[in-house]
């Protein structure tokens, strides 16, 4: 029983994380119908400049905090650099379909590049805001850290303040108007452009925090996230690509079930999971666990 | 007075409007009619910047339409409510009329045209905690209208408002448009296949055929020329 | 018109015409081999080997429509595939080489009919995971060889080539010969009946479902078929370094096999060849540029211009080189027509 609970806050606090990530590639995929593979290269940039920050100012709440700040801009430099005009300029050419997927791949590769050529790339350690050795229960070290209660109640935070934003603020109302109706929402007057780019910045700080989150524990490498941003792709997907909420409760699922897969059956068995259930979900449900009443084709 | 002069408008290689020329003087209820495929959508599209013109100019007062943004001619007081209802289903009655006045930002104003948007609409205000997509036809169609309104327009360009909706609904409509603009003093150009009742509202109209202005001219003069009507409107 | 009247001229039908010029470009390949340096011959293998899996690509992706950014994982099944039948069967390495074709469209039929439900996103982020997580999966089980991997060994060629027939050059017979057997077989393909069909599947879903066609099982055999090409460049990939790990297959494999696909012109098997050399001079342009920096600098300058290069070949000419040569050859002649 000990045991059960344990795995399921520890898959909790992992699922956090992962919800974040799919809140970040479901910002994207709202306001511009892309899903953005470059979010993991971004997330990793943004973590070696938290790093940086560190080294400088040993000072975890500015890392924390520059972190998520350069990793907002990045994403609002991406959209306007490379998306908005992209997508004026691709139209209906002969690979439409697929050109802005393989943008994004492109800017992956580049971005991981760099971070290699400017930083090498073996593995570095990254600073935890607390304590990473698991909390006491009588006699006995729970394997639940102060960190993991950290990182549970900073993304809690940042849901809560995407909630409000997105449900109660006229910024909010704008960007699903964007999202859902861009013409629509054009002829009453929105700068849709403006707040896609918004979208993105959102897209870049969540990933960034992500990154920053997730970092102390498996270390950071210019790869290092690879894996993050295919969980918060399978988490973005459970939750039907296209609802924040959906996202969330996508990204806690994934997390506690694959802390239960790897206490049950063996560490093996995490991506196995995690790839079986992602093609279950897209063949069975396509339009994720938490069905939605509309949905919308690419 | 909203000028227009020469407009031209191309699909790829198909020409949707062709030299178009036309008046609408400020304060009239201006119907564009014709069949489908006449270039009438595509007239309001290229108005507010959703369709590039290929050449010719627009002027509303002194702006100039066709270098404005979509989102830009709305902010100058040009309000355009396309064909097909266009509201936002995912949002509640209540969040499509905020949405309209957003750019208004906290204008006292905005409270106050919100209560004259749902004196004039009263069935909006019984829903306006729904969600957009759980409203009738006739309402959303209203609700787009009421959308419009909400940023206190001066030119109002209005696509096929009747489509598809009841007789009953479309005579509703219809009347609270010509109650609107009697009060208000706005500018309306309305896009309309139903012929018959928008030119019994309307102070111009203009007939298009094939992205051409066959006629245009005082609304009872082109309802009552019979030649016309058999030609082009089909009564 | 000239052209014309000579192929006329040879009253050879078009597939025996097509097969005869793939023999003399493989002679002219081998008659090559022998004048160039070890190095070279080395790359001229890594050539073959990118062409055939860039072939996939274009199989899949230009002439059936989907995308997939997971092809390095069948890659991998391909080398795992043949290395296990080399090594517990111990039989010859071209009977291997089937087999990892074989292995790698039966998985590719399996993710097919997953893929043929997918639309673009969906299928993509899907592909990803599958690269993502394959190769991890072979560190778990011991048969696999784990972090080390499995020996791939080819063997030398056979005495009767004569004392200084290199390893080299025996690698590159193999991959040209393999890789010019491949593109017979991709160009018969692509003419023929099913070419039509992916083609028409691509312009247009429905309207090829209402002519007939039936979508999902022709999207499901591009899959198949893409992923047996992938599987025997996954084994020529292995041959190259006499090796199968994990560490060989990472996603910027996966990347590289697409970006040379796009560079070249995702819709021509020219535009594969392009592709294929794009890839392996790469890293050398990377390597002059970054003569005298750190080492860190020359590992990771290839995935950057590999990046840069992908996202400028979208931006600037979608259709690849393939495409945007064809369109020069076009001005030209019309050019050289007004002339006349």
């Amino acid at each position: 029983m000990q045991q059960f609970v344990n795995t399921l806050i520890n898959g909790a606090s992992l699922g956090s994380i992962y919800s974040l990530m799919a809140l970040a590639m479901i910002l994207v995929w709202r306001s511009t119908r892309v899903v953005n593979f470059a979010q993991a290269g971004q997330a990793v940039l943004s973590t070696y400049v938290g790093l940086e920050i560190h080294r400088i100012t040993h000072s975890y709440p500015l890392t924390l905090i520059i972190a998520i700040i350069f990793g907002a801009l990045f994403g609002a430099l991406v959209d306007l650099l490379l998306v908005r005009p992209l997508m004026h300029r691709v139209g209906d050419g002969p690979i439409a379909a697929v050109a802005p997927v393989i943008v994004t791949l492109g800017l992956l590769s580049a971005i991981q590049g760099f971070v290699g050529l400017i930083w090498g790339g073996e593995y570095r350690s990254f600073p935890a805001a607390l304590s990473q050795n698991g909390f006491k229960v009588g006699l006995t070290r729970i394997p639940f850290s102060p960190f993991d209660l950290f990182i549970l109640f900073t993304t809690l935070l940042v849901m809560l303040a995407f909630a409000y934003i997105f449900q109660r603020s006229g910024l909010g109302l704008a960007m699903r108007a964007a999202a859902f109706e861009p013409e629509v929402a054009r002829l009453a007057g929105v700068r849709v452009a403006r707040v896609r780019t918004i979208g993105w910045a959102f897209a870049g700080g969540a990933g960034a925090l992500a990154g920053a989150l997730i970092t102390p524990t498996t270390l950071l490498a210019p790869n290092s996230l690879d894996l993050l941003l295919v969980f918060g792709f399978t988490a973005a997907v459970l939750g039907g690509l296209e609802s924040l909420v959906g996202g969330v409760v996508g990204g806690f699922l994934l997390g506690i079930g694959l802390a239960l897969v790897v206490t049950y059956l063996g560490s093996s068995f995490t991506f196995i999971t995690a790839f079986v259930v992602l093609i279950a979900v897209l063949l069975l449900r396509p339009r994720g666990l938490i069905g939605q009443r509309s949905v919308r084709n690419a | 007075m909203l000028s227009i002069v020469g407009l031209t408008t191309d699909h790829g290689h198909v020409r949707a409007l062709e030299n178009v020329s036309f008046e609408v003087p400020a304060g009239s209820l201006t119907a564009v009619i014709g069949a489908n495929g006449a270039g009438k959508t595509t007239l309001l599209r290229t108005l507010t910047g959703l369709t590039k013109p290929t050449s010719g100019s627009a002027h509303w007062h002194s702006h100039d339409l066709l270098s404005l943004s979509t989102e830009e001619g709305v902010r100058h007081g040009v309000a355009h409510v396309p064909e097909g209802r266009s509201v936002v289903s995912e949002l509640t009655v209540a969040e499509n009329l905020q949405l309209g006045a957003l750019w208004r930002g906290k204008d006292p104003d905005v409270q106050i045209a919100r209560e004259e948007v749902l004196s004039l609409f009263p069935r909006l205000r019984e829903r306006l905690s729904q969600r957009a997509d759980t409203l009738s036809g006739g309402e959303r169609q209203m609700l787009a209208i009421a959308r419009a309104l909400i940023a206190r327009p001066d030119l109002l360009l209005l696509d096929e408002p009747s489509l598809g909706l009841a007789p009953l609904v479309v005579e509703q409509i219809f009347q609270t448009l010509d109650r609107l603009r009697k009060q208000t003093g706005l500018t309306v150009v309305l896009v309309e296949q139903n012929a018959i009742s928008a030119l019994e509202i309307a102070d111009n109209a203009v007939l298009l055929s094939l992205g051409k202005i066959v006629i245009s001219g005082s609304a009872s003069l082109i309802a009552q020329d019979t030649e016309l009507r058999h030609a082009y409107l089909g009564y | 018109m000239r052209e014309r009247f000579a192929l006329n001229w040879l009253r050879i039908p078009s597939g025996m015409r097509r097969a005869l010029l793939l023999v003399l470009v493989g002679w002219g390949l081998l008659l090559i081999s022998d004048r160039i340096s070890e190095f070279r011959v080395y790359q001229g293998a890594s050539v073959a080997t990118y062409f055939v899996a860039i072939v996939s690509i274009v199989l899949l992706t230009g002439y059936s429509g989907q995308v997939s950014l997971g092809h390095g994982a069948l890659l991998a099944i391909g080398g795992y595939s043949a290395a296990l039948v080399m090594q517990n069967l111990h039989w010859p390495f071209w009977i291997a080489f089937f087999a990892a074709v074989f292995v790698a469209a039966l998985v590719g039929a399996l993710l097919g009919v997953a893929a043929a439900r997918l639309s673009g996103p969906y299928l993509a982020g899907t592909t990803l995971a599958f690269a993502v997580g394959l190769p991890s999966l072979a560190n778990q089980f011991s048969f696999l060889g784990g972090e080390q991997g499995l020996p791939f060994d080819i063997g030398v060629a056979p005495s009767r080539f004569g004392e200084n027939f290199s390893p080299y050059k025996w690698l590159f017979w193999i991959s040209a010969l393999f890789a010019l057997f491949a593109v017979w077989l991709a160009a018969n393909l692509l003419r023929g009946r099913y070419g039509r069909i992916w083609r028409a599947v691509r312009s247009d879903e429905t309207a090829a479902a209402l002519s007939g066609v039936n979508v999902a099982r022709s999207k499901v055999l591009a899959f198949t078929v893409s992923a047996g090409f992938a599987g025997l460049a996954g084994a020529l990939l292995c041959a190259t370094v006499s090796l199968v790990t994990p560490g060989g297959f990472p996603l910027s494999l996966s990347f590289a096999i697409l970006t040379g696909a796009v560079i070249g012109g995702v819709r021509s098997l020219v535009g594969a060849v392009i592709g294929a050399f794009t890839l392996v001079i790469l890293p050398m342009v990377a390597d002059a540029i970054a003569q005298g920096a750190s080492d860190a600098v020359s590992t990771n300058l290839p995935a950057v211009l590999t990046g840069v290069l992908l996202i400028a070949t979208i931006v600037i000419s979608p259709g690849g080189i393939a495409e945007s040569l064809s369109h020069l050859g076009r001005k030209i002649a019309l050019r050289r027509q007004k002339r006349i």
